[in-house]
């Protein structure tokens, strides 16, 4: 039997024990005395969140694969685990061995949203490890960052050794060799960064230094020695279908939220949404061959013994083979009673003829995301869809026998105006209208339509970068707005409205956007309680002001402003492969709504070509 | 065919509820590709019921769940393929052909439970064990508050004490009556043995192991205890 870091006491103390003892079918066991080099991979939230992230499970079979590698999985205790290790002293611990984090070679933190910054920090404190890597010594672990947030790491230079810009499958290899070689010369830490910093896609901040004009705005970003590259590159896998991919993922012992294999079937968007980061930091559109993904379900299903399978893209519907899947697992496992689940599925006549056949119409809902009520709006922002598609789209589902529908605006969009939000009520009701147009004898009692909102972030790399955001007053002004406009509605009953708290909106404004300074923030509101930031019960808006008040960073500066085309942004130093230029018009197309066709229909020259592949690479209509 | 599995769950399983070793069974059945069967309608479920629940913290060398097979499968293969696919710490033991019915369901059978309750290192109680459960067992009745979800009610548990007694290693072997018609859970005998000792247990100091649940196949007069398994056939 596995020892356990955490007492048979303790554990039967806390929520949920089952978070903290490994073992999961799936989970990798190996002797820690015959592996070179020990990864903890990190997923800074709760184990049922953590659990459900597709790229902690590629990266976790990618890494065990080396036999001179055990990588193991680390999350965030939850608050009751949390208090007691700080009050026992109790180190944090990866899943498999039970062994301190301490005691790794790396610790691997993946950054999907802005607020899990502070848990950042939590994992690194309670793992004994310096919050600043200025301050590690030569045995503590490699703290190195990744994933979406990482393409504007500073607000977190502070805390990270190395940061990975990219997807992981292309350079990890050489990163864990050049380690090893340095340990094995007993090379100082300082050497294995500055070296590492050769490698494509690895950007160690400590080795550059960045000035400020008097304004606030950056003056200049630099390496500190000739031999460190002024330009961080994106790294990209290209051919998708013979990347390593988990045939045995792990399965948990708990319900989380991905509760079911997750069948990745390309990555990239070829829609160019303007507000979208990852339709713009994952180009080009790379998809897997349809043979590839059969034999990936066969094995994940097989192995998982998980009772459902879930396409996984930023937009399903342009992934050229999906008649071709979607009908290969219908057909091979609807006798297995596996449940298939598509989600980011434009709604047309086929989704809607693969939805009958997967699922309970009475019970499911159609999910519209219009991101803009207008017309007007969505050309602004890009978003392909037309109010003629949404209803007729609608009044297909309604024949079909749906009769509950979900729809997903945003509000604080540049250029949006009272019109525009309260085109979000009229466009709900007249998709209410489609619905008691159809006889009464024919339909299934009300239709339920449920509109969301939730406020625009800017965010680096897409051509809303330089916009600005608006103070929390106005963001529930405009809810109002809509919440209003929706109750004067004749069908406003069928009608539901949610929206979303406005400050945590400006918070994830200012880390999205922030530079070096907003580090000490961010330590400010840990030390004095910030923690789980993404959850509501635990968020505390006056203890971030607090915090901002006392090392005087102005939050209207990285929140208020519009950037100026030519101000150095804190990212500026990575390559994505989009250009500033292409971003630079898209943002001019943008205030003059002009719609940029999508790369299929027509290349924009965007940049992404450079990669010679995915969709830049195959012939166009 | 119906089907009795019988599994042992130790080690750190114990952490693990009881849903979620529902939804263990579920995803290993599919695993060690038992053909099960599904209940009918849009959101078929496997026909899968469990005779007991096991609270959080316990371990077992008998645990029951009986299962409906569309593809019958020997005894011998099936143990083999759910260990091969299993986690740490569960182990199937057995797997038995039963008789099909509602009366035969392995929740509706249980009868009694055995239990092995055994004191944490430190926290051995500062009793004359052997005394006390001789005085225990001397009683005719044992008046006890017992707490249930809606409310608090006095309860004689004497009656559902079959059997008590001190191990050879110190530690406490209880026979209760367990199920639907009377359920006495092992830690309120406990407590109460201490109480009546006028002592009080130190905090968390029990380390319970279930060890077999019994179906009563007596004449309703005389109680004569089945272990559940005994009740099937081995499948060839």
């Amino acid at each position: 039997m596995r020892k356990l870091a955490l007492s048979d006491e303790l554990l039967q103390s806390i929520e949920k024990p089952a978070r903290y003892i490994g073992g999961e079918t799936g989970s990798v066991m190996k002797n820690k005395d015959e592996v070179a080099l020990r990864f903890a991979l990190c997923f800074p939230d709760v184990y049922e969140i953590g659990m459900s992230h597709l790229g902690i499970q590629i990266l976790y079979d990618m890494f065990n694969r080396r036999e001179d590698v055990w990588c193991e999985r680390v999350y965030s205790p939850w608050v009751d685990l949390d208090r007691q290790m700080r009050e026992r002293k109790i180190p944090l611990f990866a899943l498999e061995s039970q062994d301190p984090i301490r005691e790794f070679d790396f610790l691997g933190i993946t950054l999907q949203y802005e607020m899990c910054y502070t848990n950042v920090l939590q994992v690194l404190d309670l793992s004994g490890i310096p919050l600043r890597a200025a301050d590690r010594p030569q045995d503590c672990p490699i703290v190195i960052g990744g994933g979406p947030c990482a393409y504007n790491p500073e607000p977190l230079a502070a805390f990270f050794d190395l940061f990975y810009i990219g997807e992981g499958e292309t350079v990890y290899d050489r990163l864990f060799d050049l380690y090893l070689s340095c340990k094995k010369g007993g090379c100082s830490r300082q050497e294995f960064l500055r070296r590492a910093a050769q490698i494509p896609g690895i950007y160690v901040p400590s080795l550059y230094e960045v000035r400020y004009h008097e304004d606030g705005t950056i003056a200049s970003f630099l390496p500190v020695a000739e031999d460190v590259p002024a330009v961080v590159e994106k790294q990209v896998q290209m051919d998708l279908s013979d990347a390593p991919y988990p045939e045995a993922p792990i399965v948990p012992f708990i319900k989380v939220t991905q509760d079911r294999v997750v069948l990745e079937i390309q990555r990239g968007c070829i829609r160019g949404c303007r507000f979208c980061q990852a339709g713009m930091i994952y180009r080009p559109l790379r998809e897997r061959s349809l043979d590839c993904l059969k034999e990936h379900a066969d094995r994940m299903l097989a192995n998982t013994g998980h009772e459902e399978i879930s396409l996984s893209s930023l937009s399903s519907s342009d992934y050229s083979e999906l008649p071709g899947i979607v009908n290969y697992l219908i057909d091979r496992y609807q006798d297995e009673k596996i449940n298939i689940s598509l989600p980011s599925l434009r709604i047309d006549a086929f989704s809607l003829d693969v939805m009958s056949k997967v699922q309970d119409v009475r019970k499911s809902s159609l999910t519209f995301a219009p991101e803009a009520g207008s017309q007007r709006l969505r050309d602004v922002i890009n978003k392909g869809l037309t109010e003629e598609v949404i209803l007729q789209g609608a009044d297909e589902a309604f024949h079909g026998g749906w009769n509950k529908v979900k729809l997903y605006f945003m509000l604080g969009l540049p250029t949006e105006t009272e019109d525009d939000r309260k085109e979000i009520a009229h466009l709900a009701e007249r998709i209410a209208e489609k619905y008691y147009e159809i006889p009464k004898e024919q339909r299934n009692g009300k239709c339920q339509i449920t509109v969301s909102t939730s406020f625009f972030v800017p965010k680096p790399f897409t051509p809303f970068q330089w916009a600005p955001m608006f103070q929390p007053g106005d963001y529930l002004g405009f809810a109002k707005t809509v919440n209003h406009e929706i109750k004067a509605m004749k069908n406003q009953k069928s009608i539901r409205y949610n929206w979303h708290h406005a400050d945590v909106t400006l918070l994830e404004g200012v880390f999205a956007r922030g530079d070096r300074r907003v580090s000490e923030v961010i330590l400010e509101a840990y030390r004095h309680g910030a923690l789980y930031d993404a959850w509501t019960e635990y968020w505390d808006y006056d203890r971030w002001l607090q915090a901002f008040a006392q090392v005087g960073v102005d939050m209207d500066f990285y929140t208020m402003r519009t950037r100026d085309l030519n101000e150095i942004l804190p990212w500026n130093f990575i390559r994505i492969g989009v250009t500033k230029e292409f971003l630079k018009k898209e943002w001019q197309r943008a205030q003059e709504g002009i719609v940029t066709p999508n790369c299929r229909e027509k290349c924009s020259g965007c940049g992404a070509a450079a990669y010679q592949g995915g969709v830049c690479a195959a012939r166009r209509a | 065919m119906k089907v009795r599995v019988r599994f042992s769950k130790q080690g750190n399983m114990k952490y693990i509820g009881h849903l979620d070793v529902m939804r263990y069974f579920q995803k290993a059945i599919r695993r060690a590709r038992i053909d099960i069967a599904y209940t009918e309608g849009l959101s078929p479920h496997m026909i899968m019921s469990f005779a007991s629940p096991l609270g959080v913290g316990l371990t077992s060398d008998a645990e029951y769940m009986d299962i409906e097979l569309r593809t019958p499968i020997a005894s011998r293969e099936a143990i083999d393929a759910l260990n091969r696919v299993g986690a740490e710490g569960i182990t199937v033991t057995g797997f038995w052909e039963v008789p099909e019915g509602k009366a035969n369901k392995a929740m509706t059978l249980v009868a009694a439970a055995d239990y092995v309750v055994r004191f944490r290192g430190g926290r051995v109680p500062d009793i004359d064990l052997s005394a006390a459960l001789e005085a225990f067992l001397a009683q005719s009745e044992i008046p006890v508050w017992k707490k249930s979800k809606k409310s608090e009610r006095e309860v004689d548990i004497r009656p559902m004490v079959y059997e008590l007694r001190q191990t050879d290693d110190g530690a406490v072997f209880l026979k209760l009556a367990s199920g639907s018609a009377a359920n006495l859970k092992p830690e309120l005998v406990m407590d109460t043995l201490f109480a009546m000792s006028g002592v009080e247990p130190p905090p968390f100091a029990y380390e319970i192991n279930r060890c077999e649940l019994y179906a009563d196949t007596g004449d309703g007069e005389r109680r004569s205890l089945t272990p559940l398994g005994a009740l099937g056939r081995e499948i060839l």
